[in-house]
């Protein structure tokens, strides 16, 4: 029996560390989103953080601060991308390409001479008793701390959004950056801002790809979960919960397929690793179609420059 | 004080200054970069934008290079930018490219070794039909169900990456070689084989496809009312809705024309200069060609240049991996660059730099 010999609490704490990564880089790019950008850069900050994050690591023997070095360098590329949208106002769309395309092979550039090392181990983070706790325990409580922290961001995230002064801020610079402007917001300083946090979080994602999840450099490791994390985005129609959950459940489906790899079911390797961008398509249609649509909750001027004029 | 101020309409002569200024910028940098390297920056950026066509010594290899790396380029970036003119954005030609190189290789194989002339053509339509379909899917979705068409055609690009490792691993595995991962040679397949029109010259069917595809793509735009359509809808959406365009139908022509373009570009890759389906086949030339089409300001002149440029850069790239041993990486982080510098420099086409005294009121 193939199905049986996969254990639910191994499970659930494997899908967990797969759905990190892309959690880090959507609940980011979530942010950015809702101030109304639209960054099409998350694979290249993520891998660029990846990078950063592991040689980092590996000099320091230190992996907390390679994930501090993979948040700065997300971060810093992110600015880039900042400085090309909001003071040189280039299109949205071609600059997050050019971020892509330009963090892809700086990446590949910067690691050349770590292809084949192994990173300092990251340790799970020690939570007493709970660990202990029969399956519960396995499944939730022994993990390392960024899969909590990941968590911890959307929380924060959320109560910023929905409560705090800033977020409603950043929110109405979103909806509708003329009026944003008009009550004396700055509407490109509130922005920059949010690119720059979105940036360290796929930084931090692209981090624990090649720090805890792999753990190893290869070059174009992220394979497109930058490009997930933005389709996560729109699935969770700008909610951060709802980007955890979906975060949670892709998890579980490329678990799943590694598993059902694992376990030698009689599909080649190849298809079976389609599926994670298949259902990530098939997703999208659903959100995006019929009555319910979540692209209606779509941030007023997402995707629209700003320019004051007068 | 120092601000910008937005232009009534945009600057012609920085919209054709900018790329020049953009290359000399990126060469300025990735000198530096190939300085920090521990490289000679002059001897670098020489051997990738010099040698290639001038030194006595690659030269004889390297000039029909310059065609059979352009070409692919050219190609696909024509059909881009038609695309890109009217805001929509088909950023999956690489899988496009991958799937048309399987439709096209997929005819050769099957008719393998029967020879005739009949095969070549079908397999240049196999490979169109291959990479229009492939693009009609985020089209479809797009103009059905309203999906972000950016995301499906780039997510698009890795299940036709495992598509393409599964045929050169399973069904289009050459049967003939044991322990060999790759389909048959096509270039040992006459009928197949799309070989040098002139011996040497590099001067292949993608060549020429690629040349009528840029004259169809400037009468189109130019002197055809879908060009005017494509026009309108990029510049103003609202607008071309009133003037009756259809955005759903340029949806489909838009990614059908791209599609079509870079499953060409894969057919004559695979039959031609690679002449085998292989796990590393697809070189990027998708996504370099979005590179081209801005570099060459989406209009198909400027994009025979900037596709040459680019070309000659891959070629450089690999030269100065030879020479220098610079990483393959570097050149497309060259490559990387100039976009990032084109999109830098086009502020000036829409905005001017004003100096006013003191601070605005």
């Amino acid at each position: 029996m193939i199905l049986g010999s996969i254990q639910p609490a191994v499970l659930i704490a494997a899908l967990m560390v797969a759905a990190t990564p892309i959690l880090l880089a959507a609940i980011g790019e979530l942010v950015v989103e809702k101030a109304g950008v639209l960054n099409l850069g998350v694979e290249g900050m993520m891998i660029l953080g990846a990078v950063a994050g592991f040689i980092v690591a590996v000099q320091t023997g230190n992996p907390t601060l390679g994930f501090i070095g993979a948040a700065v360098a997300g971060g810093l590329l992110a600015l880039l991308f900042a400085l090309l949208t909001q003071v040189l106002m280039a299109n949205q769309v071609a600059s997050g390409l050019a971020l892509t395309l330009f963090g892809l092979g700086l990446s590949a550039l910067l690691g050349q001479a770590y292809v084949g090392i192994s990173p300092p181990r990251t340790p799970k983070l020690d939570l007493g008793p709970l660990s202990d706790i029969p399956f519960l325990g396995r499944a939730f409580f022994s993990h390392d701390a960024l899969v909590y922290l990941a968590i911890a961001i959307v929380i924060g995230v959320w109560w910023f959004l929905k409560y705090s002064r800033a977020g409603l801020i950043l929110r109405a610079v979103g909806e509708n950056h003329d009026a944003a402007h008009g009550l004396g917001y700055h509407v490109k300083r509130v922005r920059a801002l949010a690119i720059v946090f979105g940036g360290a979080c796929a930084g931090l994602g692209g981090a624990y790809l090649s720090l805890i999840r792999v753990p190893q450099w290869t070059e174009g490791m992220t394979a497109g979960a930058g490009w997930i994390a933005l389709a996560l985005v729109v699935f969770a129609s700008w909610r951060p919960f709802r980007a955890l959950a979906g975060a949670y459940l892709f998890g579980g489906i490329v678990v799943l397929q590694l598993n059902l790899q694992a376990a030698g079911v009689k599909i080649p390797v190849e298809y079976l690793s389609m599926s994670p961008y298949l259902i990530t398509i098939i997703v999208l249609v659903f959100i995006s179609s019929g009555k319910a649509r979540g692209s209606l909750n779509a941030p007023g001027s997402l995707n629209r420059p700003f320019h004051a004029s007068g | 004080m120092i601000r910008l101020e937005k232009r009534l309409a945009p600057s012609k002569r920085a919209q054709y200054l900018n790329p020049f200024l953009a290359v000399l910028l990126t060469m300025i940098a990735g000198g530096l970069m190939f300085a920090a390297l521990g490289k000679d920056p002059i001897a670098a950026i020489r051997l990738i934008f010099f040698d290639p066509i001038f030194s006595q010594q690659f030269g004889s290899f390297s000039r029909p290079q310059l065609l059979i790396k352009s070409a692919p380029l050219i190609l696909i970036a024509v059909g881009l930018a038609i695309g890109f003119r009217a805001g929509i954005w088909n950023i999956g030609a690489e899988g496009q490219y991958i799937i048309g190189a399987l439709c096209g290789a997929g005819v050769a194989l099957a008719f393998y070794p029967v020879e005739g002339w009949y095969i070549f053509p079908l397999m240049v339509i196999a490979g169109a039909l291959g990479g229009f379909l492939w693009a009609m899917i985020p089209a479809i979705l797009k103009t059905r169900f309203n999906t972000n068409e950016i995301l499906v055609s780039l997510l698009l690009v890795y299940v036709a990456e495992r598509l393409l490792a599964a045929m050169a691993l399973g069904a289009m595995r050459n049967p003939d070689i044991a322990g060999f991962p790759g389909s048959r040679d096509l270039r040992r397949y006459e009928s197949a084989h799309n070989a040098d029109l002139i011996a040497g010259t590099g001067m292949h069917w993608g060549v020429v496809a690629a040349i009528i595809a840029v004259i169809f793509a400037y009468v189109m735009m130019t002197r055809h009312s879908l060009g005017y359509q494509v026009q309108l809808a990029g510049q103003a959406p609202r607008a071309a809705r009133f003037a009756g365009v259809s955005p759903a139908r340029l949806v489909v022509i838009c990614l059908g024309i791209s599609g079509v373009l870079a499953g060409l570009a894969g057919m004559f890759e695979v039959s031609g200069p690679s002449g085998q389906v292989r796990i590393d086949f697809a070189s990027g030339y998708g996504f370099t060609a979005i590179i081209v089409a801005f570099l060459g300001r989406l209009n198909p002149i400027g994009i025979v240049l900037a596709g040459l440029l680019l070309g000659l850069t891959y070629i450089g790239g690999e030269l100065s991996q030879m020479m220098l041993q610079l990483p393959g990486a570097a050149i497309q982080v060259f490559q990387g660059m100039l976009l990032f510098f084109l999109l830098a420099l086009d502020f000036q086409t829409n905005y001017r730099l004003r100096f006013t005294k003191g601070a605005r009121a």
